[in-house]
């Protein structure tokens, strides 16, 4: 423990160097050690996950640190569609999150513009009723619309998985947009009008590009909440390929031996998801991070 | 009032969410609350939102608790005494006694059997990983905190377990947990990780701490960033130890960030599902109420829905005893943020 206080006391105050220079700094040394065991912790998985990802199948469980026995073979299994649906299961988690963010942002933008601009009664009530729609737990909503969607004929199609996405999707955009909208300088609208522009040009040349990456980075998060859903995405297709998204299909990948678990090709599978979520990571970082601290939501 | 034009689009998704809207429109709810024009503009511009809320959460929730005191389809037949039960009729809490009374009586294998298993280790998961979560996430924050080299990199890097899938990293998880697995090699052990009770237990926590430690770190690090430098200097110029500086300032003041993570972190364990049923699909040990739930709801639906409302009440049952006793201040946070 009194390393940890040790840490506690050098890294918390980021503006101040020890007035007394040692020969080595050990806090700096300290820090590194520390930056490097978080990376090692957040992407060792991830490193393992591709290097098996490209071992040839019987090489599965070799414990051999770096890529050997390189081969594409499961790759090009994991999309063979004579076994699993991978590459329709990608379709179908694209075109689902899709329709969810285009829903829940036009949606969102509204009811956030009302909650960060302007002062009404029961603001404080849609607030509260917003949250609690955030934390609503999912299989609550699992048994009433299996049932539902079983009566309207709906299961097995998108609008099964949409429709109770839309209802995760909007508090989250919400709860986001009016963390955003509330920091946004609005004084500037009033200025571009009484410099003539009207109303409509005030939003589109004015407000609209300050908030552009706001909305960017609410979308994004809503796209991953419905891109990693599970538990309805593995019950409400009804086992339907035609319309089962990715992580359902990762979930029950099958090999030519339905005995043996072709861990091979599913962490081939794995790697095909993971790398484009690392490049948008990677790329919008900065912005991921202020959408999840404004709106303080969960993983 | 200039801003009406704006809102045009939105007056009009109202009026058509209001066609398929169920139960009273709240528009006219919120209405007959507000006075001013803004409350009016205020009221349309929500209503979009609230309406489709009611529809696809608050609707699901009534049938579910009504289909919870009815008699499933799948389970009309002769009752004990002899009589034929049709589908549909009021049952009362006949699901709800099942699933509370089951526990001791009902042979293993069934659901009704694995209930208050289930509600110990949903507990006991909730517990564990949000414990080890709190302060590797802290210890964590107070790492990252500062000004060095690299800063963007590693907070980008720190994203990346929050943002794969829950489901590729439990199977990520389970390869490596597996017997011939790269953890039994990498520690020299032949533990059967999934298939004992205590170990597949401590294989979701592991696997749960390792992806969403870091995004408590994230959460951590934003109330770490707004704590003055000098509050530090002037506690470290009165002589003030590092351990007293983290007990006496850090802590108080990373505290409404802290509770706020907490919070929503036990409200998303308490319904965990992912992990256990990809890594061991809910076998020794680590049935949660969700997998019972899923378990359920293909053959009595009805009886799903009481476990479901049986979960919904615990966790709401959890966030209200937070709230009040832990004092989380969620809304009012919020509310303040958005008033300007």
């Amino acid at each position: 423990m009194t390393a940890v206080a040790e840490h506690t006391g050098n890294l918390t105050s980021p503006h101040e160097f020890p007035p007394t220079r040692r020969g080595i700094k050990w806090n700096v040394v300290g820090r590194y050690v520390g930056i490097v065991f978080i990376i090692l912790w957040c992407l060792l998985p991830f490193y393992w996950m591709a290097v098996v990802s490209f071992r040839q199948v019987g090489y599965t469980f070799d414990s051999t640190p770096w890529p050997t026995h390189v081969t594409f073979s499961n790759f090009t299994a994991a999309f063979d569609t004579s076994k699993n649906h991978f590459g329709r299961a990608l379709i179908n988690s694209i075109i689902i999150g899709t329709v969810t963010t285009a829903v829940a942002m036009v949606v969102g933008v509204f009811t956030a513009y009302a909650l960060a601009r302007l002062q009404f009664r029961g603001k404080f009530f849609v607030l509260g009723l917003i949250l609690a729609a955030a934390m609503f737990p999912g299989v609550a909503l699992l048994t009433p619309l299996f049932k539902l969607f079983t009566q309207l004929h709906l299961l097995g199609t998108y609008e099964a998985l949409i429709i109770p996405y839309i209802a995760f999707a909007l508090p989250l955009s919400i709860y986001t947009l009016t963390s955003f909208f509330s920091e946004m300088p609005w004084e500037l609208e009033q200025a571009a009008k009484v410099d003539g522009a009207t109303p409509g040009q005030a939003f589109r040349l004015v407000i609209f590009p300050l908030c552009a990456p706001g909305l960017f980075t609410t979308a994004i998060l809503v796209f991953l909440a419905c891109w990693n859903e599970f538990l309805l995405a593995s019950v409400l297709p009804n086992g339907k390929a035609s319309v089962a998204p990715v992580t359902y299909a990762i979930a029950s990948f099958t090999g030519s031996d339905p005995k043996v678990i072709p861990y091979t090709s599913i962490m081939a599978a794995g790697v095909v998801v993971t790398i484009p979520l690392v490049i948008v990571v990677l790329l919008f970082q900065r912005r991921i991070v202020s959408g999840l601290t404004a709106g303080g939501v969960k993983g | 009032m200039a801003d009406t034009q704006e809102i045009q689009p939105a007056d009009q998704a109202g009026s058509a969410g209001g066609a398929d809207g169920s139960g009273p429109n709240p528009r006219f709810a919120l209405r007959n609350k507000v006075k001013s024009g803004e409350g009016r503009l205020a009221a349309r511009l929500i209503a979009p939102a609230v309406i489709l809320m009611l529809a696809v959460i608050g609707y699901p929730v009534v049938t579910a608790v009504w289909s919870s005191l009815h008699l499933d389809k799948a389970d009309a037949g002769l009752n004990p005494q002899g009589f034929f039960e049709v589908g549909g009729k009021w049952v009362g809490f006949k699901y709800y006694t099942y699933w509370f009374h089951c526990g001791s009586t009902c042979v293993p294998g069934t659901t009704g059997h694995d209930f208050y298993p289930a509600i110990g280790q949903t507990l006991l998961f909730t517990g564990a990983t949000v414990f080890f979560e709190v302060i590797l996430g802290m210890i964590f924050a107070l790492m990252m905190n500062g000004t060095y080299k690299g800063r963007g990199l590693v907070r980008a890097v720190i994203l990346v377990p929050w943002a794969i899938p829950t489901a590729v990293t439990a199977q990520l998880w389970k390869f490596m947990f597996d017997y011939q697995g790269i953890l039994n090699k990498v520690l020299h052990t032949n533990i059967v990780w999934l298939g004992n009770t205590g170990t597949a237990r401590a294989a979701v926590v592991i696997a749960d701490v390792w992806k969403t430690t870091p995004f408590i770190a994230l959460l951590l690090l934003a109330g770490l960033q707004v704590i003055p430098a000098d509050i530090y200097e002037s506690a470290r110029v009165d002589g003030a130890t590092a351990w007293q500086r983290f007990r006496q300032i850090t802590l108080p003041l990373v505290k409404p960030a802290l509770l706020v993570a907490v919070l929503f972190r036990i409200l998303d364990v308490l319904r965990i599902y992912d992990l256990p049923q990809i890594l061991t699909g809910g076998a020794n040990g680590t049935t949660t109420l969700s997998i019972l739930v899923v378990r359920e709801l293909r053959s009595s639906p009805n009886n799903a829905s009481a476990l479901s409302t049986i979960t919904f009440v615990l966790i709401f049952v959890v966030a209200f005893l937070l709230v009040k006793v832990m004092g989380v201040n969620v809304v009012q946070t919020e509310a303040r943020g958005a008033k300007k």
